[in-house]
């Protein structure tokens, strides 16, 4: 009888254990072993005469029925876990991880070049995570490490405009208002008001800043803070006119300055040539309230009228400096803290109206009203400007970890076709599938452990990068960057995640071969099916289009960073320096001042190496202004709003800002002589009408109703940026500060010179002390900080252009991958097709067209999520639409170059594929 | 042979006494499990046999107990066939299930020898 009329008993047999759903390894070695007894026994029945029909009807008797899967159901059921005949232990779940670590490293040490390419991706992917999370965790998440933070409240002052000056960054509260909200209100326990200044600290002979705290005397009791050594100030320490004055040292100030001995206290410290006593140390732990900048030394509020004897911040009812802390009442909410002050504000207010406000003024204010904001994380100006750009980025950041992920995915998958034939041996040995997913589940997890020790090493380099990237050299950030449990966890949850992504699905698939089909085919030529096409497709097309949305953004960034540096802000910052010289130390009198610096002023004009130089107010582009109302007499124009800035006669040359008409300051303008004022372009347009500007004049407000001063217009220039570069051009006035008299003790020049900034800084230390040695300077180049101060913008392209380079080179490594895999498993059809006399060109095109094919659908879909991304970058621009047709043509030509360049190595070798040889392996 | 006798013989594997039978059979050198099927009813003349239904589950129970140890072995020409070796344990195993089948035997014999004589 032939052969291939037997029946097939392994069918049989697969129906009959069905229903039994042993381990599919067992199963298989089962259904072996019996369907060889029973076609041998058939053969025997045939052998013996019997016909072939009885013969197979005897067969299936015996094979079919209870018997059979009843008895191997109590042999293999009960052990569920443990494999085929040949393993008698019994497996629990836990059991084995050892190993399977153990043989993970094995593999991995095997395949160097795989894991290379996986731990680099991951600690790239990774560390690039952790280390913008680490920056979002202190800048953001990071509670003051004070007691109970959360009960912590910020008195935040509500008002639409009000008029006075600001004169640091905390700016919610003036004196008088502090002191009428400490007596007034019930919603804390205790309050405190604080302010931070930069004062000049003599030590050895020389004057060194030094970053100071004006604290009330609640402050550390509200903070609930103990001393690292002697005391912390006390409510004693802070009462009006206090004579014996108290300083308390930051411990890092300490460390570095007295180096930590504990005979500092007691010892005098000379603060803005004022003599303070060291009482004590704060806790290490502590570096103040503001996030981003540290404290070095802290003084009671009741000092500040003795370091500004000419106009104490404390006596201004309109100098906003102070910021008020409250710690709320055990059990009590915000919003119950909020009713309480809102209750109070109309007699905090009624109570500290400025005299000299006219009528608008005074409406406005008696409107004001404060609010209980939460203070667990401190205060930030840090965080206002960086919180967005942060999260942006690490939204960023995350979806090249993801575009990672689907390359490491895609990897896996390869690599699990070029496994199947040792899953296939490892099943029929009697590996159970659930097994075999854990063992590859674990060397994912390998992978993801070893990418993420690598990653949070990378990120600790990248986060101080980053730090030091958004602080500028006049203005340092200091943020602690210690791995919290907040980063720790946030770096092992995206190991756990990205190895869950990239490892579950090649597993899975790994471990779902037929070990019959996958041995018997000896490992070739496996037909993988349409839907593993599908899913390997399904990862380029995301990859693609995700870098398409990154390298968009990226471009959009560059652009807005090269947008604004390419601005022209109206004057020439190039060669100029700007030099800060403070003479507090002479002690000259108000008169005296304007005389010594019309004298510093020609002094360093007559530096060497000096071509022009002038004194200004305000530094353009500097992010600080003033403002004045005015009135143009005979108009309709009535207190109008203006930017004003105190220049020098040479101003304009040094900055090169063109004179349009009349003439700019001279030596006959005096404060004698009547008050004059050059003005800008866009200030004679919206303001002086038609005709000729020179000659008009205008009348600035006067505090307490007084009437207007009178200033003549002798000049017109060109318009400048005053605040940022960002703004639209706003009018603005120039005084002529040799008209002014101000009670500063400094005086910012401005220095245009072609020596090099090092040289030129040193001729102006020598012209200083030549002066007078008691005279402080620092410079620095105009240029430089105009760029410094697009820190944030800078950020952002640096940092979108890396990871959108970083995304397209992992999309193009993704489809180099995916079409030479293709080349090998289509190899035989293009044999076949080339002799069949498709010609070179024709493969190359084939396998183009697939690579295209994926590029068209990921653009598409990448075009979808640029349009739709839009709105969340849009307020970060400049000069450029988040919808930019010729920004996003770029970008999906650059991702035709990148899948051109990747996918012509693969199709040149599959046009190089020998059709003989091929079908000859056929 | 009848059905009667085969549903015997399934009845003695399952109660365990032809456990002896395998075991004896693999003693020397490892067999699979159609060449000891076939021995036994060879050797017992055609008067033993078995179903596959129950001779593979006894052969994985003696296995599971570590008496035997089975393996897949390929030989050049043929196909793969797992072959049964008695173990260490099986050969004690083995050494015990004789001496109770001797004196079983024997006394049987004592008793039928008896009445015949």
């Amino acid at each position: 009888m032939p052969e291939n009329q037997s029946p097939d008993w392994k069918q049989i047999l697969r129906a009959e254990l069905a229903g039994l759903r042993l381990e599919p390894g067992r199963e298989e070695a089962v259904v072996e072993e019996l369907a060889q007894d029973a076609s041998d026994r058939y053969d025997d029945l045939l052998g013996r005469g019997v016909a072939a029909k009885e013969a197979e009807q005897r067969m299936r008797a015996e094979l079919s029925g209870e018997p059979l899967s009843a008895e191997l159901r109590r042999i293999f059921r009960p052990a569920a876990d443990s494999p085929v005949p040949g393993q008698v232990e019994r497996q629990q779940w836990w059991r084995g991880w050892g190993r399977d670590l153990r043989m993970a490293a094995r593999v991995l040490r095997l395949n160097p070049l795989f894991t290379t390419v996986a731990v680099v991706s991951l600690a790239l992917g990774i560390g690039a995570n952790t280390a913008i999370f680490q920056l979002i965790d202190a800048v953001v998440l990071r509670t003051l490490p004070v007691h109970d933070p959360q009960m912590l409240a910020n008195v935040d002052l509500i008002h639409r405009g009000r008029v006075g000056s600001t004169v640091g960054r905390q700016q919610e509260l003036s004196f008088a208002m502090w002191e009428q909200l400490r007596q007034k209100q019930q919603a804390f326990s205790a309050t405190t008001a604080w302010s931070a200044e930069t004062f000049a600290w003599s030590t050895d002979g020389a004057l060194r800043p030094a970053n100071g705290l004006w604290v009330s005397g609640d402050f550390f009791a509200v903070l609930g803070m103990q001393p690292a050594l002697g005391r912390l100030m006390g409510p004693s320490d802070d009462h009006a006119g206090c004579g014996a004055q108290t300083a308390v040292l930051s411990y890092a100030f300490w460390q570095r300055n007295f180096g930590g001995r504990a005979t500092v206290l007691g010892q005098k410290i000379v603060l803005d040539r004022q003599i303070f006593q060291i009482v004590g140390v704060t806790p290490a732990s502590f570096s103040g309230l503001e996030v981003g900048r540290s404290f070095d030394v802290a003084v009671p509020l009741c000092a500040e009228p003795l370091v500004h004897p000419d106009e104490s911040w404390t006596r201004q009812a309109t100098t906003w400096w102070l910021d008020a802390l409250g710690r709320l009442r055990p059990g009590e909410t915000l919003n119950q803290a909020t009713a309480n002050l809102e209750a109070i504000s109309p007699g905090i207010f009624a109570a500290t109206l400025p005299e000299k406000y006219d009528a608008i003024e005074r409406r406005d204010y008696l409107r004001f009203s404060l609010r209980a904001l939460p203070a667990a994380t401190g205060v930030s100006e840090l965080r206002k400007d960086y919180e967005q750009p942060l999260w942006l980025l690490l939204a960023i950041s995350g979806l090249v970890l993801l575009i990672a992920c689907a390359n490491l995915a895609n990897l896996m998958l390869a690599r699990a076709g070029a496994r199947q034939r040792e899953m296939a041996v490892r099943l029929s040995l009697g590996a159970s599938r659930g097994r075999l997913v854990r063992q590859l589940l674990v060397e994912s997890l390998l992978l993801a452990m070893v990418g993420a020790a690598a990653g949070a090493a990378l990120a600790q380099a990248l986060s101080r990068g980053l730090v030091a990237g958004i602080g500028t050299t006049g203005d340092p950030v200091f943020l602690s960057l210690a791995m919290d449990w907040r980063v720790m966890a946030f770096t092992v949850a995206i190991a756990a995640g990205t190895c869950l992504l990239f490892g579950v699905a090649p597993a899975l698939r790994a471990a779902g071969a037929d070990p019959g089909l996958a041995l018997r085919s000896g490992g070739r030529g496996m037909t993988p099916g349409r839907e593993r096409f599908l899913l390997r497709r399904g990862l380029i097309v995301t990859q693609v289009a995700l870098s398409l949305l990154l390298v968009t953004t990226a471009l959009l960034f560059v652009d807005t960073f090269q947008n604004l540096v390419r601005v022209n802000p109206g004057f020439n910052p190039r060669q100029v320096a700007m030099a800060d010289f403070y003479f507090s130390a002479l002690k000259l009198s108000p008169e005296r001042r304007l005389q010594f610096r019309k004298e510093l002023l020609r002094q360093v004009q007559a530096t060497p190496g000096v071509m022009q130089a002038a004194e200004v107010e305000i530094a353009p582009v500097s992010g600080n202004g003033w403002d004045e109302f005015i009135d143009v007499p005979g108009s309709h124009v009535e207190r109008k709003l203006a930017n004003v800035n105190g220049v020098t006669a040479d101003y304009f040359r040094t900055l090169q800002i063109p004179i349009l008409a009349g003439r700019t300051f001279a030596d006959s303008d005096s404060p004698q002589s009547p008050a004059v004022a050059v003005v800008s372009e866009a200030f004679a347009k919206r303001f002086l009408g038609t005709g000729n500007p020179v000659g008009k004049t205008f009348g600035d407000r006067q505090d307490g109703g007084q009437p207007d001063k009178i200033y003549q217009v002798i000049g017109v220039a060109g318009d400048t940026k005053y605040y940022d570069l960002r703004e639209t051009i706003t009018p603005i006035i120039y005084l002529d500060n040799a008209q002014r008299v101000t009670p500063d003790q400094d005086s910012l020049l401005l220095i245009r010179s072609g020596e090099p900034l090092a040289t030129l800084t040193e001729s102006l230390k020598r012209t200083a002390s030549e002066i007078s040695p008691g005279i402080a300077t620092t410079s620095w180049g105009m240029r430089q900080s105009i760029l410094e101060g697009l820190g944030r913008e800078r950020l952002m392209a640096t940092l979108s252009g890396f990871y959108g380079a970083l995304a397209a080179l992992l999309a193009m490594v993704g489809l180099y991958g995916i079409l030479s895999w293709m080349v090998v498993r289509r190899r035989s059809e293009i044999g076949v097709r080339m002799a069949l006399g498709a010609t070179r060109r024709g493969i190359v095109s084939l396998m183009l067209r697939e690579a295209l094919v994926l590029l068209g659908i990921g653009s598409a879909a990448g075009v979808v999520l640029v349009l739709a991304a839009g709105r969340t970058v849009s307020a970060m621009l400049y000069g450029v639409s988040p919808a930019n047709p010729s920004v996003l043509v770029m970008a999906v030509a650059g991702m035709a170059a990148i899948a051109v360049l990747a996918s012509w190595l693969p199709a040149d070798r599959a046009a190089a594929v020998d059709p003989v040889e091929t079908l000859r392996e056929e | 042979m009848t059905y009667m006798q085969q549903a015997g013989f399934d009845r003695e594997l399952k109660k365990g006494s032809a456990e002896l039978l395998i075991l004896s059979l693999v003693e020397h050198r490892p067999r699979h499990g159609y060449e000891i099927g076939r021995l036994i009813e060879e050797r017992s003349g055609g008067s033993l046999t078995f179903h596959i239904a129950s001779f593979y589950p006894l052969l994985y129970r003696l296995e599971k107990r570590g008496l035997l140890e089975g393996k897949w072995v390929e030989k050049a020409g043929q196909r793969r066939r797992r072959y049964y070796k008695l173990t260490a344990d099986g050969r004690k195993a083995l050494a015990a299930q004789r001496n109770s089948w001797a004196a079983f035997v024997e006394a049987i014999h004592r008793i039928t020898g008896a009445e015949h004589a």
